[in-house]
């Protein structure tokens, strides 16, 4: 393995009495694809949204390319700049057309000049196979389309490392694959990558490592086809049976509580994340 | 409007119930024709067009009408809208501020301002800041005193309608543009305050339509002939000619402004509709 790209030492995030993250240890290395999967309310989100401080954490230490992003005295607007991060709500800017998007950021933030930004957006528009909706706003888009030009946005600052929490979890079934398939691509092309994702075939194919979280820490870690088909522990084993197979999970009888209620509601899965496909 | 709750069952009348609502619908009618003629047999149309509508009058206010009064309201109305909307802006960022005394402040300021008419806040600007500060000379002469004095009643509600525009644009673009590198001022300033202000267009014209009628409130600051606006002009011309057509002139000059600019904020609106969302 060559050096990390992403080095976590023993995080905590609590908010309020809610400890959230309690010592997390994980360390990416360069061009590595990490997917990050675990039950609803575990902490991935957390995690990831540390990394590069939209959330502060308690204790521990993050490192992104050598700098340490938890140092208080670290601009950390110089450090996000490298780092991208993908939401699952796209989060694209509305009053912005989809060229608007790509080069507000790269003329406001990396001081580029007109020409050049607009040439680096439609370079990446063209990466996500996008070129022809480069005037649309993103109302008039679909969401694969919004999360693709998101991904774009992200990739022209020319990150060194991509978050991605969820990137497909807000989209219909049969648009997920044309994101799935932008990420694959920015995989093989060697992005340092950590992706909280329920879509097992993209974490058995994709990434090189799988980490399971649960309750806040790291409950196993391994190759993925070695957590997904072979998991070690009995939480571990819990979840990927109700995420692989949502039906067969099975209804927890509640006692009828006061008259008019909703009744037992059946139980769902974690999250709603997608069967396998 | 009042029967959409009605029983689907036909009642005890016997009618059904869109028969019930074509009978309401003929009431409402028949009242409204009946008003309209009660007003029209009942006015005195004669004694009315001799007071209000005579056409030697109306011909004499032009064009002083409309190359001063007119001018001058809506010189009055725009510098104290930019005045209260800059003032409007720095306290609504202030009610968002993370520094206490700054939000006690701007609590302050607009429960005052609101809370205060109108004319006693142009006749404390026009005396009681003078007579406090003798050597103190507002820049732009009448116009600089209108403009702060309309300019501080309106900051207040401005900046309440400013704050809860920036409450409206969702946190995740904040935190897309954070993630981006976008420093906190950036963000407010590329991001937030963009869309806010989309949110916020309809209010904001409200807002200059109050302003365009408080600035009849420029006579208790004392003004030459050359500086009177619409109100003053009108009255001051209804007592010379003994007759209050002046008065009607003046006030179709009120709506030739107020309406168009509503038919364009309405213009707007729908535009803004269809982009974001
Ligand atoms: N901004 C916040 N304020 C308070 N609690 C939060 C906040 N964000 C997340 N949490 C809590 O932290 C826990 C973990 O959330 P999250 O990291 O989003 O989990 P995951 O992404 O694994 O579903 C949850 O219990 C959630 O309620
Ligand atoms: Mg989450």
């Amino acid at each position: 393995m060559s050096r990390p790209e992403v080095r976590i030492k023993d995080l905590h995030k609590s908010f309020g009495d809610n400890h959230v993250l309690r010592g997390i240890d994980l360390e990416i290395a360069q061009g590595e694809v990490v997917c990050v999967i675990g039950p609803s309310g575990s902490g991935k989100s957390t995690l990831l949204r540390c990394v590069n401080l939209l959330e502060e954490p308690g204790a521990g230490k993050v490192f992104v390319g050598g700098c340490e992003v938890t140092d208080p005295d670290v601009d950390i607007d110089a450090v996000r700049r490298r780092i991208g991060m993908v939401f699952q709500q796209f989060n694209l800017f509305p009053h912005l057309s989809v060229t608007g998007n790509l080069t507000l950021p790269q003329r406001r933030v990396l001081r580029r000049g007109k020409a050049e930004s607009a040439r680096i957006a439609a370079e990446h528009l063209a990466r996500v196979g996008l070129s022809e909706k480069a005037d649309a706003f993103p109302a008039a888009l679909s969401g694969g389309q919004q999360q693709r030009v998101a991904i774009a946005r992200a990739l022209a600052m020319g990150p060194e490392v991509m978050l991605f929490d969820e990137p497909t979890s807000a989209l219909d079934p049969e648009l997920v694959g044309e994101v799935l398939a932008v990420m694959r691509m920015l995989a093989d092309e060697g992005m340092t990558m950590m992706v909280v994702t329920h879509e097992m075939t993209f974490a058995r194919e994709v990434a090189d490592r799988v980490v399971f979280m649960d309750g806040g820490v790291i409950v196993e870690e391994g190759r993925p086809e070695q957590v997904v088909t072979a998991p070690r522990h009995e939480r571990t084993r819990h979840f990927l049976s109700r995420l692989l197979d949502p039906a067969m999970a099975e209804v927890e009888p509640e006692r009828p509580q006061g008259a008019g209620g909703d009744g037992p509601s059946p139980k769902r899965p974690p999250d709603p994340g997608l069967p396998d496909r | 409007m009042a029967d959409t709750d009605m029983p689907v069952q036909p009642r005890r009348t016997g009618l059904t119930i869109r028969q019930r609502r074509r009978l309401s619908r003929g009431a409402q009618y028949v009242v409204f024709v009946a008003v309209v003629a009660l007003v029209a047999v009942t006015a005195d149309w004669g004694r009315l067009q001799n007071q209000f509508a005579q056409p030697d009058i109306a011909r004499q206010l032009f064009p002083d009408i409309i190359t001063v009064a007119l001018k001058n309201t809506v010189l009055y109305t725009l510098s104290g809208f930019v005045v209260g909307l800059v003032l409007g802006m720095v306290v609504a960022l202030m009610r968002l501020s993370s520094v206490g005394p700054y939000r006690w402040l701007a609590s302050v300021y607009i429960e005052i301002f609101r809370g205060l008419p109108a004319l006693l806040i142009f006749i404390f600007v026009g005396t009681g800041v003078p007579l406090a500060f003798p050597s103190v000379q507002y820049p732009g002469g009448i116009y600089g005193k209108v403009a702060v004095a309309l300019g501080l009643v309106s900051a207040a509600y401005m900046a309440e309608t400013i704050r809860a525009g920036i409450q409206a644009v969702p946190k995740g673009q904040t935190e897309a543009a954070r993630s981006l590198g976008f420093s906190p001022a950036r963000t407010m300033v590329s991001i937030v305050l963009p869309q806010a202000f989309r949110i916020i267009l309809p209010p904001l014209t409200n807002e200059l339509v109050l302003l365009f009628k408080d600035s009849s409130l420029v006579l208790f600051l004392g003004v030459t002939l050359e500086q009177r606006e619409l109100a003053k002009f009108g009255n001051d011309l209804a007592s010379t000619t003994a007759n209050s057509t002046p008065i009607l002139v003046a006030g179709l000059c009120y709506l030739l402004v107020t309406i168009p600019l509503s038919l364009v904020v309405r213009r707007m609106e729908s535009r803004a509709r269809r982009e974001i969302r």
